[in-house]
């Protein structure tokens, strides 16, 4: 199923995303400490232009990733195959895109 | 028939595999809860206040967990897929799987 | 042999091509020194003529007699009955991930049809008429070749390989270990049509290094690193590297 694009657009989205994840779990160990409330990460994130970009990156890249790896194990164990498997897939990723830059906006805006 | 699986490079697989799902699962209700800061900020903090009760430390710490072991055993199968050294891959497998440990305690220490 | 007068029970797939599979079991006498192709062939010669299975040189050389025993790709007649015996049972059936010709005898075809279509084959370089090129027998490339040529193609790699049993397209460990050698080797002369042919729907892309193939295989093959050497190869050929 997984022509050498989708595989190259999986290894790089990956690529890209491991010095975000870290980042993330790095600033999450921090926010937590001390309990967590809404005006604190707005806080740290309101208006931010880096957190906008950050974040922004993050969705795009996570959306193509998640899309395609849901892909291959719909079609291997779900069976789903031809324009019903690409149709859903392509689906996935545009819903994680919506609401991952919905997020963004509503944390960074 | 099914084949007998439980060998480690097998179980590297599954993990990736179900910790990828989890976590494709888990982003639409994260991305949900945070766009709640737009337009219902009392309602992001009292989803927030849950974060004080230990199920959802355990949660977190879980999810932390899953997502640190996706992330590492994807850069071991980069490693082997993309460097030309040839790595012992059951000792990268076991590291990969400690890392994540050790970053999700980190983050359960500093939660509890 | 000795006998030791004890008995095991033997479950035995059945069924062919156009019936669905059902399960038989037979008691056969537990000998001291027995391997599961003694097994079946026993159970043959004594107890039902009409069981269908393979084998050749019953020395481990050949591969024929590959089948399923509790759920693993073996050679039969190099797995004794004490490393497998569950009690006093043991389940057999045909090779997974193959079409079932008739009870343990596996339909291999589409098996060989993806060794073709994995253009694992010579494209040579020189004519008969011109001197043959020397290949290094040192060189990296020419190591990297020599480590997967002893596959005498008996499907057990295939059959362990869950990403084979999720994808139809996909070629298969043996087939793509097949084209590494090939790729790795100095005289061919068409490496591009290789890594187009392994690129496909089926091809090495799809491969989820689980390494059932590198564990399973009874020549101690490493296909899971072919794999990782192809995907190598096309991702350097993306980037505008050397073939």
């Amino acid at each position: 199923m997984l022509d050498f694009r989708l595989y190259m657009a999986q290894r790089l989205s990956a690529l890209i995303m491991a010095p975000f994840v870290i980042v993330h779990i790095g600033v999450m160990i921090y926010a937590i400490q001390g309990g967590l409330t809404a005006a604190e990460i707005l806080g740290r994130t309101q208006g931010s232009i880096f957190w906008f970009l950050f974040y922004g990156m993050f969705v795009v890249a996570v959306s193509i990733h998640a899309a395609i790896g849901l892909r291959t194990i719909l079609f291997e164990w779900g069976g789903l195959k031809g324009t019903a498997l690409n149709v859903t897939a392509w689906g996935i990723g545009a819903i994680l895109f919506a609401m991952g830059a919905n997020a963004v906006w509503a944390v960074t805006a | 028939m099914k084949v007998d699986r439980a060998h480690p490079l097998w179980l590297a697989y599954i993990l990736h595999r179900v910790s990828g799902i989890a976590l494709a699962l888990f982003l639409p209700l994260h991305f949900w809860v945070l766009s709640l800061a737009l337009n219902n900020a009392a309602q992001l903090d009292s989803f927030l206040t849950l974060t004080e009760l230990p199920m959802v430390k355990v949660a977190e710490f879980g999810l932390v967990f899953l997502l640190a072991v996706h992330m590492f055993g994807g850069l071991r199968l980069l490693a082997m897929e993309w460097l030309p050294w040839s790595a012992p891959q059951k000792t990268w497998a076991a590291a990969a799987v400690a890392g994540s440990l050790f970053i999700s305690g980190t983050f359960f220490l500093q939660a509890i | 042999m000795a006998e030791h007068g004890s008995v095991m029970n033997v479950t035995v797939q059945r069924g062919t091509a156009e019936t669905p599979a059902r399960s038989e079991t037979f008691e056969v006498p537990a000998y001291d020194n027995q391997t599961v192709l003694d097994v079946v062939s026993w159970i043959q010669q004594n107890a039902d003529p009409t069981l269908t299975y393979r084998f050749a040189c019953r020395v481990g050389m050949c591969g024929s007699c590959a089948m399923m025993v509790n759920g693993v790709p073996r050679w039969t007649c190099r797995t004794h009955v004490s490393k497998v015996l569950d009690g006093d049972r043991i389940s057999i059936a045909p090779l997974r991930n193959l079409p079932v010709i008739k009870d343990l005898a596996a339909d291999m075809d589409p098996f060989f049809d993806k060794w073709v279509a994995a253009e694992g084959r010579h494209h040579p370089t020189r004519t008969r008429e011109e001197e043959i090129a020397p290949v290094n027998p040192q060189a990296e490339e020419r190591q990297e070749a020599s480590a997967g040529i002893e596959c005498i193609n008996c499907s057990i790699c295939y059959s362990a390989c869950d990403t084979v049993a999720g994808n139809p397209d996909y070629l298969g460990p043996a087939a793509l270990q097949r084209a590494w050698t090939l790729y790795n080797d100095a005289k061919d002369a068409n490496k591009d049509a290789i890594l187009d042919a392994v690129s496909g729907k089926g091809g090495c892309h799809n491969c989820h290094s689980m390494g059932s193939c590198t564990t399973y295989c009874p020549n101690d093959l490493d296909p899971m690193s072919a794999i990782a050497g192809l995907k190598r190869a096309t991702t350097r050929r993306f980037f505008g590297g050397r073939r």
